[in-house]
């Protein structure tokens, strides 16, 4: 996984709430066996106003002026500015590999949906929250100023503004330590192999129809 | 020291090591694997030329596109039409082959919807971690699994290591007491509880319902609702144990038998939250206040009794739900100010993991028995949520019940819940659905998802439009 530690990047904001997993990448694009190249249809419905399909050349196709992201402005941003419960509803990874692949770095919102946000510490986005009222002003500033950059850094857990203004966040010290690291989940739970294995013993003495195979 | 709930209680049995950083990791009793979710996981682990940790821990079955046409179903995996969709379920079927997990194929008896087969064959039971890569999952906790979704990371990681690396949640007790009334369903109860807390108001806790409705209802039922919880915010849903849960397992292919089977009882009793627990947040509802619920938004917390009238943008204060209420009008083309019953309907689903269980089915047939669906209709569906329920159902002769009322009756899978498969909504059309997502787009581009019980949805079907399904007379015409 990339490693996360300082960012500066080009803020784009979606201004609504409770934007859910099929709206950053919406069903027909889980059928792809793979892990990349989903950014061209991320926010799909919102961005195009054809349908989209598996597998076609979006550069062709039509775009709903509309959608921020479509804006001159916001072309290279990799700093999402968003509203409450983002990334609600389904458990798909799909979305934040779309983000990735797109260019975002971070997300900021006020709440996220907890599976969501879990999912984004295992692709090296990071998630921030910051509250409704601080979410407000950045949006106003974000409109007010072209090129509107935040300044992400993680070591310090901080986000700060072009004028220099800091807004701390929070973060748990375990996904804070695999994103700065980039490190290998799976890798450090088997350094715990030895603790699995005397667990299951005594489970198995004490539950065994727990360890009832399914042949 | 307060006692401890049932959050708690499986929680602590399944910590295997608290880290100093605050994580922990859990170990997990089963995981269910399908085809959307696994297939970037599996070739994760050969990447990194890893092993499943426990490969009797796991099941897995395709639910997700499969086709639910029984012709298109009959020719096989090879024959499904869409090159997409046919290639994951090849590739769960060759990845479960290559690493020798046990499948339930396509056309199998045992397979259907994850939340749907886990538990009918007892592959999930009290007291077990089980996870899928699916939000869904806290179906199982119905029976008091501690059971949650998961993403493609972490399906790999189960995979690996059987354990997952968690934080412990905050515990929330939901409260439903009295009883309730004629033609009120447990997904009636569900969506009042959403429209009470919001799409977010369980974020970050694991929930567990309590009071008498949950007592009076049956295993079927709290699945409905624990199948919910994510959409109240809540990755985990839990019922305690009672006889009911116990009858339930009683006789279920991979649930313990003889002596086993009496010391897992003796420990399936013990899987309810002391009396002197405390929850960091408690909901109370009655039960007789709850009528039956209708969606009309894009969210499920945008839900209203069936006598309601849809909300105006301009009655609302707070600016960012203004502009949702307006952007949900638009894109459900409906006025505030109008009635819910007068909400039309073009197609109607009565399927998913949310109600798609032999119950779910039978109050379906209940309604559709002796009627007819409205001319101005153009489709229902009728999606078994397994080959069990399927042959069940048409065992009791359902199938011919919601055929005479021209109904299509299906084969087993995720269908119009989703719409990965043939089963869509098009553009602007309406849908009474039984599913759990009212979303954007969530059952086809621009379609327009109105979340109701099955009787409410059979009902739709009838009317041509929304209605309340206790106006119905039973088995007599409309
Ligand atoms: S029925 Fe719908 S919600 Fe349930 S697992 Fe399938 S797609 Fe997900």
């Amino acid at each position: 996984m990339k490693a996360f530690t300082v960012h500066k990047g080009l803020v784009a904001g979606i201004d609504r709430a409770n934007v859910d997993t099929d709206m950053i990448i919406p069903k027909q694009f889980l059928k792809s066996i793979k892990r990349s190249g989903f950014g061209p249809n991320l926010f799909d419905e919102l961005r195009y106003l054809d349908e989209g399909k598996p597998g076609q050349d979006c550069a062709s196709r039509p775009l709903n002026p509309d959608f921020p992201l479509n804006w001159p402005r916001y072309q290279g941003a990799s700093v999402l500015l968003c509203r409450e419960n983002f990334g609600c509803g389904s458990s798909r990874e799909h979305a934040p590999w779309a983000l990735d692949d797109y260019g975002f770095r971070a997300v900021i919102a006020p709440s996220f949906a907890d599976i969501f946000f879990n999912n984004c510490f295992k692709n090296g986005i990071l998630p921030i929250v910051l509250k409704e009222n601080i979410v407000d002003t950045l949006f106003k500033d974000v409109e007010a100023n072209e090129g509107y950059e935040l300044t992400v850094d993680l070591p310090r857990q901080v986000v700060v503004t072009p004028s220099g203004e800091e807004f701390s966040f929070e973060i748990d010290e375990f996904g804070k330590g695999c994103l700065l690291e980039g490190l290998d989940e799976i890798g450090l739970t088997l350094n715990d192999a030895d603790a699995i294995r005397a667990y299951e013993a005594a489970r198995e003495k004490d539950t065994p129809w727990l360890f009832g195979a399914i042949k | 020291m307060a006692g401890k709930t049932l959050y708690d209680k499986l929680w602590d049995a399944h910590l295997v090591k608290q880290r100093d950083d605050g994580s922990a990791l859990i170990y997990i009793d089963r995981h269910i694997i399908h085809e959307v979710t696994s297939p970037q996981a599996f070739e994760g682990l050969r990447m990194a030329n890893r092993k499943p940790w426990r490969l009797e821990m796991n099941v897995a079955t395709p639910d997700h596109n499969i086709s639910t046409d029984s012709a298109e179903r009959a020719a096989g995996v090879d024959a499904i039409p869409d090159e997409t969709s046919r290639i994951q379920v090849k590739t769960l079927d060759e990845n479960c082959e290559y690493f020798g997990i046990r499948e339930f194929g396509m056309n199998e008896m045992g397979q259907g919807i994850v939340h749907v087969m886990g538990p009918e064959l007892g592959a999930s039971l009290p007291g077990m971690t089980v996870v899928c890569g699916d939000s869904h999952t806290a179906t199982h906790g119905a029976f008091a699994c501690l059971a949650h979704g998961i993403g493609t990371s972490e399906v790999e990681h189960v995979l690996a290591t059987q354990c997952l690396v968690a934080k412990k949640m905050k515990n929330m007790l939901i409260n439903v007491d009295g009883v309730l009334g004629t033609g009120v369903t447990p997904k009636d109860v569900v969506l009042a509880i959403i429209g009470e807390i919001g799409t977010a108001g369980g974020t970050g806790y694991a929930i567990e319902f309590g009071g008498q409705v949950f007592r009076d209802m049956s295993i079927e039922g709290r699945m409905t609702v624990c199948n919910m919880a994510i959409e109240a915010g809540a990755r985990v849903g839990m019922v305690a144990v009672d006889d009911k849960t116990i009858d339930y397992f009683q006789g279920r292919q991979f649930a313990p038998a003889g002596e086993v089977w009496d010391q897992a009882v003796a420990y399936w009793e013990t899987l309810q939250s002391d009396a002197d627990a405390e929850f960091d947040a408690v909901v109370q509802l009655k039960g007789e206040d709850i009528q039956p619920q209708v969606t009309w938004g894009t969210s499920p917390e945008m839900v209203l009794p069936v006598s309601g009238v849809i909300p105006r943008a301009e009655d609302e204060s707070d600016p960012v739900k203004k502009q949702g209420i307006e952007q949900a009008l638009t894109y459900m083309g409906l006025e505030g100010g109008s009635a819910i019953t007068d909400i039309p309907v073009d197609r109607v689903f009565i399927g998913s993991c949310t109600n798609s269980r032999i119950e779910d089915m039978r109050a379906a047939a209940e309604i559709a028995r002796g009627r007819k669906v409205a001319d101005s209709i153009k489709q229902v569906l009728v999606v078994p949520g397994s080959q069990m329920v399927k042959a069940q159902a048409e065992k009791e002769g359902l199938d011919k019940v919601f055929k005479e009322a021209g109904m299509d009756w299906r084969e087993p899978g995720c269908s119009m819940c989703l719409a990965m498969n043939a089963d869509k909504l098009g553009a602007g059309e309406h849908c009474a659905s039984t599913s759990n997502r009212n979303f954007e787009g969530r059952q086809g581009n621009g379609g327009r998802t109105h979340l109701v019980s099955p009787a409410m949805a059979a009902a739709a079907a009838i009317a041509g439009h929304i209605t309340d399904v206790r106006t119905f007379e039973e088995g007599g015409a409309s």
